[in-house]
């Protein structure tokens, strides 16, 4: 792990993946999407208002999945002061924040229809709705600070600390009576989905994945550049040359 | 190597502890958390009578009736007891007898006065071929009791 986490091997690493991860990202996406629009049965009791949850289902796996990593890079970065991982975090936060907005509207639009309501406080919905609360928080703590560093540290502590709600997302649906049905794929003794359901459906997760690494590694990549130039104009200020372009402003000048 | 391994203590603590007090709050709430209560549980509350609740259960087979004015009757059952429902509007699309339901209302002389009346379904998805072929081949009950096992008997029910 550690050899990947150098910036420059970072660099180069991901200008080669990046086109691949990109044109996966959109195959399995449209093709999931086709299966799952076209391609798949209308559910028995549900009807055509099934299809709802090809995309309304790998958002909210993505909204959990991005959140822990980005508690887990937060943590790495807090712990051993890695600075790609602290990058790593932040670039994950808006992608994140995304995915459950996406997650929030797909369930509402679903929930209208089958349940009968657009909206209810149940503990299902309630807790995701801290989830975007809390990517909110973590993307407005990051940019409170003047000196990044010192946001990416509290931004850390609040990833860590909003890490509880995770898990009380995933079980909420058991530990208490919700509106919400519980888990149909990842629970114990295997999906109760019809393999024809499923089928699209973990495609659109693996193309949900694949596109998150896609996103991340760009961001990360416009991250580090951002972090170099502003490493770069730091060093001009201390030295005191006047070396910045007519125009342009030192980073130390702008509040 | 020391900082490290302090910062790595310090958060690792810092989480149990997170984690616990979570729990802890969690268990406080739980009143406040469930988004319905059971027939059993309601009937085991001394509630006061004007408070707006919300039970959840199966809508009994055979329980639902029709009356003048648009106004339904049924009962919520979670398999142990029964609650007596009336309704006057429209019904989700998924309502009928046998699906989870979730009314909210005031008790009125025994009977759930429900102003707002929800269809809760259940984890199971298949296409509508493959719930015809089980109940010809006499799964469809075995299915059925996993089911109310899961996602439609609320949780604290009589099992």
């Amino acid at each position: 792990m550690h050899r990947f986490a150098n910036p420059t091997r970072f660099m180069r690493l991901s200008a080669a993946l990046l086109p691949w991860t990109a044109g996966a990202a959109l195959a399995l996406i449209a093709a999931g999407l086709y299966l799952g629009l076209f391609g798949s049965p209308a559910d028995y009791q549900q009807g055509e208002s099934v299809r709802i949850m090809y995309v309304h289902v790998p958002s909210a796996w993505m909204a959990m999945f991005c959140y822990t990593f980005m508690a887990g890079a937060s943590a790495v970065g807090l712990i051993w002061k890695h600075p790609l991982a602290d990058l790593a975090a932040k670039a994950t936060a808006p992608v994140g924040a995304c995915f459950t907005l996406l997650a929030l509207i797909t369930g509402s639009l679903w929930g209208k229809p089958m349940w009968g309501t657009w909206w209810e406080w149940d503990a299902r919905m309630t807790s995701v709705l801290v989830l975007f609360f809390l990517y909110l928080g973590y993307i407005a703590l990051i940019n409170a600070f003047d000196d990044p560093t010192r946001g990416l540290k509290a931004a850390a502590i609040l990833a860590l600390v909003g890490f509880a709600n995770v898990p009380i997302i995933k079980f909420s649906v058991d530990w208490w009576n919700t509106l919400h049905q519980p888990a149909s794929v990842f629970k114990a003794g295997g999906p109760s989905i019809d393999p024809s359901m499923l089928a699209p459906l973990l495609l659109m997760g693996v193309g949900f994945t694949v596109y998150f690494l896609w996103v991340l590694m760009l961001r990360l990549r416009t991250e580090i550049v951002a972090a170099k130039v502003r490493a770069l104009r730091l060093r001009q200020v201390r030295s005191g040359a006047p070396a910045t372009p007519s125009g342009a402003t030192p980073l130390g000048a702008k509040g | 190597m020391k900082p490290k391994r302090r910062r790595l203590t310090f958060v690792l603590i810092g989480m149990g502890l997170l984690g616990a007090a979570a729990a802890l709050v969690l268990a406080a709430f739980r009143d406040s958390i469930v988004f319905f209560y059971s027939p059993t549980e309601i009937l085991a509350k001394a509630l006061p009578a004007e408070q707006r609740i919300r039970v959840g259960g199966l809508v009994e087979e055979g329980s639902l009736e029709k009356v003048a004015g648009g106004t339904v009757r049924f009962k919520i059952t979670d398999l142990a007891e029964t609650i007596p429902v009336t309704y006057t509007g429209i019904l989700p699309d998924l309502f009928r007898e046998g699906q989870g339901v979730v009314a909210q209302g005031r008790f009125q002389e025994g009977v759930l006065k429900a102003d707002e009346v929800l269809a809760k379904h259940d984890e199971n998805y298949m296409p509508p071929e493959v719930a015809d072929a089980l109940k010809k081949s006499g799964q469809w009950e075995h299915m059925k009791d996993a089911m109310e096992g899961a996602g439609q008997i609320p949780k604290g029910a009589a099992k």
